[in-house]
C-alpha cells in the first residue's frame, strides 16, 4: 500500500488532487484507492491537508495517514514547514510546486515541479493564484507510476469544474516533466 | 461500474436507483452533499421524484410522514442536531408504520460547536422505533439504502442508515453502482396497503384507548423482533443479486479468538487490519462488526459468547452517567448467559478523533491482558 499526504491551502483544490489520483488509479486498473480530506473549518487560504491510499488489495484502514510514502506540496510557502516532512518514510518522495530544484537530501527524494508556471501557461485560475492541482497530480502519478496517461486525463477531465482540456494539458505537461526529471535522476 | 465516489455520492446514487418519489431534506454538514446532489439531479431531470424544500429537519420528516401516508416512497438525510430536531417526528413515522428511509451522517452533538463524527446523534434515537444500520464502506451505504427500502416496506417500519461523517461521507473510494434494471428487479415499486385513498376515506393515527395503544405497540414490538430474520433474508437475496453479502453481525477471524474487538461503522473496517497485525504476532485476535443496532442482534451475538472469551467494545458514542452505548447493549444481550464472557468497554474517537490501527491494537492488548475493568469505561485516544 502507498500512502500520500497533500499539503495545500483552502481554494487550491487540494482535496480534488487526492481525488484525481484515486480516480486515475481506479480507471487504470492498477488497484484500489481512497482519497481522504482532512476537513477543518473550510476557509480560503488556510492550510489544508488531504490524504490518499492506493493498494493492489482492498483498503481497510480508515484513518488519517501518519507515515506517508509521498508528500505533495501545492503551496511552496508551506514547503518550509516541518509538518511537511513529519512521518515521511525513509526513501519517500517530496513533490513540491517550485521553480527551484531543491538541494538533494539523503533521506528522501525531492522533485520540484514548476506547477505555477504550467498552470499559468494553460490559463488555469487567476494569474496571481493559478490552480496548480492538476499539474501536481500529473507529477505525482508519474512519480508513483500508478496510472497510465489516458486514465489520468480522464480523471482530470471528470473532476475539474472548468477548462477541462486546459487542465488535462497541464496534468500531461507536469507528468512528462516529472518522468524526464526522475529518469535523469535515476 | 466502479466509480470513485464519496459516501454522500453513494447515498444520492442509491436514492435515484431506488426510484424514490418524494425527498424532503434540510442541509447540514456533513450531509449537505446528499441534498445538493439530489437537488442537482432534480434540476437536470435525472431524478424524476419530488424534491420538497423545507425550513427545518422537523418539517422534512413531517413532509415525509404525509407523503408516505399517501403511499409514496420517501427519503431524507440529516446529521447531528438536525436529527435531534427531527426527534418527535421520528415517533410519528414509526408509530404510523410508515416505511420511510433516512440516511444519518453521524456527527457529534454540540455544545461545543463540532463538525466531525460520532454516533451519539443516531444512538440517541434508539427508542424511536426505527431500524438502524451502521455502514463501514461507501459501497455499503449504497447497498444498505436499497436493502433498507425492502426491509422498511416488508415490515412497515422506518429505517435509518448511518455512516461516519467525513470518514465515509467525504472520502472517495470505488463504489460499484448497479444497473437500474438490476435494482428494479430487487426493489419493485412500493404498494403501500394503507395509503390515503380519496375513494375510501379513513382517519390515521387518531386517539386510541389505552388498551388499543398497548396492543398496537405490542404488534410493533413483534414486527421489530422479527426484523432480524426478515432483514437477513433480504440480505441473502441482495447477495444473490449483487454478489455482496451483509449481516447483522459480521465476524472476522473469530473461530479460535480469545479476545474480540467489537466495533461498528468505519472503524470496524480498520479493526480488520488491527486483527491481522495481531494475528501476525501469533495472538488470538478477532473482531465482530455490529452492523445492525435496532433491532439489536442479541441472539446472534450470544452465539459468539464463550467462557474463555473476552469482548472489548470500542464505542464512538457515550451515554453520560453510564457507558458506551454498544457496550451496554452487548452486556444486556449477554445477561443470563451461563459462563458469559467478560465485556470491557472503551470510548474512543468522540467528535471525530482518529481511531487508528495502532489504537485498536492497544485496546485489544489491554483487554487481552485483563488490564481493563468491566465496571468502568476506559477513554482511549491516539496520542498523535
Amino acid at each position: 500500500m502507498l500512502e500520500i499526504r497533500f499539503h495545500g491551502r483552502g481554494g487550491q483544490g487540494t482535496v480534488l488532487a487526492a481525488k484525481m489520483l484515486a480516480d486515475a488509479v481506479l480507471r487504470s486498473g492498477w488497484g484500489e484507492c481512497m482519497a481522504i480530506p482532512e476537513f477543518g473549518v473550510e476557509r480560503r487560504g488556510a492550510p489544508v491537508l488531504a490524504y490518499a491510499r492506493i493498494s493492489k488489495e482492498t483498503i481497510r484502514v480508515r484513518a488519517r495517514v501518519y507515515a506517508p510514502d509521498a508528500v505533495v506540496v501545492l503551496d511552496p510557502v508551506l514547503a518550509a514547514s516541518p509538518a511537511v516532512l513529519a512521518g515521511l518514510k525513509p526513501g519517500g518522495i517530496v513533490i513540491v510546486n517550485s521553480e527551484k530544484t531543491p538541494s538533494a537530501g539523503r533521506r528522501w527524494r525531492w522533485l520540484a515541479i514548476p506547477a505555477k508556471a504550467i498552470a499559468r501557461s494553460h490559463g488555469l485560475g487567476p494569474r496571481t493564484a493559478p490552480m496548480v492541482n492538476t499539474a501536481m497530480c500529473g507529477a505525482l502519478v508519474a512519480a508513483l507510476e500508478v496510472a497510465c496517461l489516458p486514465s489520468l486525463e480522464a480523471a482530470v477531465r471528470d473532476a475539474v469544474p472548468a477548462k477541462p482540456e486546459e487542465n488535462v494539458a497541464a496534468a500531461r505537461e507536469a507528468y512528462s516533466l516529472a518522468r524526464r526529471r526522475l529518469h535523469a535522476a535515476a | 461500474m466502479r466509480k470513485a465516489l464519496m459516501g454522500n455520492n453513494a447515498a444520492a446514487a442509491a436514492v435515484k436507483l431506488a426510484r424514490v418519489e418524494v425527498v424532503s431534506a434540510y442541509p447540514i454538514t456533513p450531509q449537505t452533499q446528499v441534498v445538493e446532489a439530489l437537488a442537482d439531479m432534480k434540476a437536470s431531470g435525472e431524478f424524476p421524484g419530488r424534491f420538497v424544500r423545507v425550513e427545518s429537519e422537523h418539517s422534512a420528516m413531517a413532509c415525509l410522514v404525509g407523503a408516505a401516508q399517501a403511499g409514496a416512497r420517501t427519503f431524507t438525510a440529516t446529521s447531528s442536531q438536525g436529527l435531534a430536531y427531527m426527534h418527535e417526528m421520528l415517533h410519528w413515522a414509526s408509530g404510523a408504520r410508515l416505511p420511510i428511509v433516512m440516511a444519518d451522517v453521524n456527527r457529534a452533538l454540540g455544545a461545543p460547536w463540532i463538525l466531525w463524527t460520532d454516533q451519539t446523534d443516531s444512538l440517541s434515537q434508539r427508542d424511536t422505533g426505527w431500524l438502524q444500520f451502521y455502514c463501514s464502506t461507501n459501497q455499503e451505504i449504497l447497498d444498505s439504502l436499497l436493502i433498507a427500502y425492502r426491509a422498511a416496506e416488508a415490515l412497515l417500519l422506518p429505517v435509518m442508515v448511518n455512516y461516519d461523517g467525513f470518514t465515509l461521507s467525504h472520502t472517495y473510494e470505488p463504489v460499484d453502482v448497479p444497473a437500474q434494471e438490476a435494482v428494479d428487479r430487487f426493489l419493485p415499486p412500493l404498494n403501500y396497503q394503507y395509503a390515503l385513498d380519496l375513494a375510501n376515506p379513513r382517519a390515521f393515527s387518531a386517539l386510541p384507548k389505552p388498551k388499543e395503544y398497548m396492543r398496537l405497540r405490542r404488534r410493533m414490538a413483534a414486527d421489530m423482533d422479527r426484523a432480524t430474520v426478515t432483514v437477513a433474508a433480504i440480505e441473502d437475496e441482495f447477495a444473490r443479486a449483487f454478489g455482496r453479502r451483509y449481516a447483522a453481525v459480521e465476524p472476522y477471524r473469530t473461530d479460535d479468538a480469545e479476545t474480540l474487538l467489537v466495533v461498528s461503522g468505519a472503524p470496524a473496517s480498520t479493526a480488520l487490519e488491527a486483527v491481522d497485525r495481531l494475528r501476525a504476532e501469533g495472538l488470538r485476535a478477532g473482531s465482530l462488526r455490529i452492523r445492525q443496532f435496532r433491532p439489536f442482534p442479541a441472539a446472534v451475538l450470544r452465539a459468539y459468547a464463550g467462557r474463555e472469551r473476552r469482548f472489548v467494545v470500542v464505542d464512538r458514542n457515550f451515554s453520560m452517567g453510564h457507558h458506551g452505548i454498544f457496550c451496554e447493549e452487548l452486556k444486556s444481550a449477554l445477561y443470563g448467559v451461563k459462563g458469559r464472557p467478560k465485556v470491557f468497554g472503551t470510548v474512543a474517537g468522540l467528535g471525530g478523533g482518529d481511531i487508528t490501527v495502532e489504537l485498536l491494537e492497544e485496546i485489544w492488548r489491554d483487554a487481552d491482558a485483563g488490564r481493563l475493568d468491566e465496571r468502568e469505561p476506559l477513554w482511549m485516544e491516539d496520542a498523535r
